[in-house]
């Protein structure tokens, strides 16, 4: 019965979603105050709808209703609580659902946090989101219904591919959802400015918290997802650059050129076409990634099962948004007034050419995803683009950008002094070098990893330093005062950049890794970068769903023992399937990895060893980043709800 | 600077950003992609020793050969082999007679030299290429829809 609930308010939030678009459309055309506040509610109820609806789903993983087809696939009665939970979203029918739960969300958040934004731009931007939301739960309901089920239903389930019953599966889809769809919200936005045809830094100030929401959500998704493909998939990679990675990775970097576009139009009333140009590609990017994930163009861990007619489905609804706001862009953009004068040596001139930096690297991913893509369909030759292609485009796009970011910080707004930023920058320049030097004596190889570090260390230090000379000066207590004073979006944006000066430091260490392959004796140990890492004992194990065979070993440095790992190999019974589980133990910032093959009689072990120096700061800089990107957000001139007593007067018409 | 002058300084550097970008993209797209075959595509193909591909098909039941970390197989599509030799650890998932990709290069001798294997993940995911590769020569066990 729950079930059939659950059912029944997809469907009732289909209905809520497609009133939640029309009546407030019409209302805001025809100027109805009344039509047009139907959308809060509506948006809000949609949500609770689909909440039941995803509550229900829930309810039989965790009680193992084996009646229903998604059940069946996709969980075993003995699998631990929390992956009967996360296992929700682990198949393609529930993470689509998950996806229209957030989307929902979306919606209901743009109803709360709106009280003080203009009448009709509320109303189109909830419309927008209503169709949205009535576009894919269609597609669930049609093609992709969760709630199938089955008689008889069989005793036991087919249990959860034993790659996605890890703890990263609990947190990665939906923080990558929250990100992924949370754009949709910048969209929305962006179609009811081109829709009511008015723009101004009232509408930069309304999208701007939601566009770093959206961002933050998605760079600790994306981080996390990395980890977890690190230490599950025990190869001890943690980007392989697959199509569906790319899939997340093309919306953040547009989605960062959109938090920078987006200040830029706040502050100064310039590049809106651009702005409203990003928000639009930001979420047609997410719509994309969708598309290559569930349509089953890809086959990859994440894609689960492949089916035509959903592809088909989601391509329709992929052109029809895409191409719709794209129209409108392409017949209002140029009516939109021009914004404020700026001089190319200025903090927007630096900003633009982030942008430009940014797109060029946005349209690399592209390329290097669709073009096999569309290769293999036009003349049936496969071809694989990987980590060569990327690197080779995108390092020399990313350095000068690295560069840049210090620089930017320095300069003001409307007309910069480049000489004065760089002189101010001198201390992280010198830092930089002599940190190139430093990293070339001691590793000696690769070039690009030497060259990168520095440039790394550069950026770190050049975007701490707006944040020490902003209270020069003034002396201890005082300094301290004025550094408090300061508005939360300046540290946001020094730490922002800092963080990923540290993610850059981590990626240019890969460089300096080692790795050896060894048959393993017991009591013998074996060299790995400043290790040296021997076998103790290998021994069976039982666990809840499946059995492992787990090794301990011993990682050593000057005789001294420093920590063991277990790194082990486990057997899921109900798919007959192996996965390694990777030992990993961190020492100062990297990280010693081991992961285990098969054993032998003699007591050896085939195993694949690594030392990662610095490895962990590719995520600890994420984190950064993403806490950088809070600050901002929790700064008081940017809250959500302030927006329009500072923007009422400004509002103005389109003519 | 005029109004006009600014907006021209910003499109050309905007032309010279992307017009350096897509030059690097032609130059990495020429030298650093990797052509994916079968092994009786590669019989055909005539292709020159030395050229790095991709090869996808089944491993062949009773040719495994492991000599402590140095193993060789032979991968066919049922019509052609192609032997091929590795260094390291296997996937968890390699078996006789299961779907497997391997990355490398083909030797003056006609063998292949592979430096990562990858095999069929799950009894439903496997390489989407090994998965053509077995659905043109009718040896597909999947579902099929």
């Amino acid at each position: 019965m729950i079930v059939e609930t659950g059912h029944y308010a997809l469907v009732l939030a289909l209905a809520l979603a497609l009133a939640q678009f029309v009546i407030p459309f019409i209302g805001a055309r025809l100027n109805d105050a009344a039509l047009m506040r139907v959308a809060r509610p509506a948006a809000i109820t949609q949500f609770l709808f689909v909440a039941l609806s995803y509550g229900a789903l829930t309810y039989a993983h965790v009680v193992s209703d084996f009646s229903l087809v998604n059940v069946i696939e996709n969980s075993h009665s003995l699998k631990p609580f929390i992956y009967k939970i996360s296992g929700v979203w682990g198949n393609h029918e529930g993470s689509m659902l998950l996806w229209v739960l957030v989307l929902s969300l979306c919606g209901a958040l743009i109803a709360v946090f709106s009280a003080s934004m203009p009448d009709r731009l509320r109303a189109d931007a909830l419309a927008v989101q209503g169709l949205l939301g009535a576009a894919f739960v269609l597609f669930i309901l049609l093609t992709s219904n969760p709630f199938a089920r089955v008689a008889p239903a069989p005793w036991e389930g087919r249990d959860l591919n034993p790659i996605l019953q890890d703890p990263g599966l609990a947190i990665h889809p939906p923080l990558l959802y929250l990100g992924y769809v949370g754009f949709s919200i910048v969209f929305s936005f962006a179609a009811a400015a081109l829709i009511g045809g008015r723009i101004d830094a009232g509408w930069a100030r309304v999208i701007r918290p939601w566009t770093l929401f959206a961002w933050i959500a998605l760079t600790l998704g994306i981080a996390m997802g990395s980890y977890w493909a690190y230490y599950t998939l025990g190869w001890g990679g943690f980007w392989f650059w697959d199509p569906v990675e790319n899939a997340s990775l093309m919306p953040w970097i547009a989605g960062t050129a959109l938090v920078h576009s987006a200040a830029v139009m706040e502050k100064r009333e310039a590049l809106k076409v651009w702005t409203i140009f990003l928000a639009i590609l930001a979420f047609s990017l997410s719509l994309l990634g969708t598309f290559l994930v569930r349509s089953g163009v890809l086959t990859s861990v994440h894609a689960f099962a492949s089916d035509p007619d959903r592809g088909v489905f989601i391509l329709a609804i992929l052109v029809f948004f895409i191409g719709g706001a794209l129209a409108l862009f392409a017949l209002r953009a140029g009516a939109l007034p021009v914004g404020g004068l700026f001089s190319p040596i200025s903090r927007e001139g630096a900003l633009v050419l982030n942008n430009l930096l940014l797109s060029a690297c946005c349209a690399t991913v592209v390329v290097g995803t669709l073009y096999p893509l569309g290769l293999e369909a036009i003349t049936g030759e496969k071809i694989s683009v990987g980590a060569p292609f990327f690197n080779t485009v995108l390092i020399p796009i990313a350095l000068p950008l690295a560069l840049l970011m210090p620089i930017g910080q320095m300069l003001s707004w409307k007309r910069g002094d480049l000489a004065a930023a760089l002189q101010r920058l001198r201390i992280a320049f010198i830092v930089g070098v002599v940190a190139t030097a430093a990293f070339g004596a001691w590793y000696g190889t690769p070039f690009l990893s030497i060259v990168t570090a520095g440039v790394a260390i550069y950026l770190v230090i050049g975007a701490l330093s707006d944040l020490a000379l902003r209270v020069r000066g003034s002396s201890g207590r005082a300094s301290l005062k004025r550094l408090a004073g300061l508005p939360l979006s300046v540290f946001g944006t020094s730490i922002a950049h800092a963080g990923m000066g540290l993610t850059l430091l981590g990626l240019a260490a890969t460089g300096w890794g080692v790795e050896t392959i060894v048959a393993m004796k017991p009591s013998s140990f074996y060299d790995v970068g400043p290790y040296q890492i021997g076998i103790d004992s290998v021994s069976p194990r039982q666990g809840p769903n499946y059995s492992e065979v787990y090794a301990v070993m011993a990682a050593r440095k000057d005789g001294a023992t420093l920590a063991t790992i277990e790194p082990a190999k486990r057997f899921y019974q109900a798919r007959r399937m192996a996965r390694s589980e990777a030992g990993i133990v961190t020492l100062g910032l990297g990280q010693v990895y081991a992961a285990i093959g098969d054993s032998h009689e003699d007591g050896t072990v085939d195993a694949r060893l690594y030392w990662k120096p610095l490895v962990t700061l590719i995520w600890i800089g994420a984190l950064i980043m993403a806490f950088g990107g809070g600050l901002s957000l929790a700064d008081r001139r940017l809250r959500i709800g302030v927006a329009r007593r500072a923007a009422a007067p400004a509002l103005e018409p389109a003519e | 600077m005029t109004r006009k002058g600014k907006r021209l300084t910003l499109i050309a550097g905007a032309m010279a950003v992307l017009g350096v970008a897509a030059g690097l993209m032609l130059f990495a797209l020429r030298d650093n992609i990797v052509f994916f075959y079968t092994p009786s595509e590669l019989a055909k193909k005539q292709t020159a020793s030395g050229a790095r591909l991709r090869i996808g098909g089944l491993v062949k039941e009773g040719t495994v050969v492991k000599n402590g970390q140095d193993v060789r197989f032979t991968v066919t599509d049922k019509t052609s082999d192609l032997t091929v030799s590795y260094t390291g650890l296997l996937p968890d998932l390699f078996r006789e007679g299961q779907g497997v990709v391997v990355d490398g290069v083909l030797q003056p001798s006609g063998g292949f030299r592979a430096d990562s294997v990858l095999a069929k993940h799950d009894e439903r995911y496997m390489p989407r290429d090994v998965a053509d590769a077995l659905k043109k020569q009718g040896v597909w066990q999947g579902e099929t829809k």
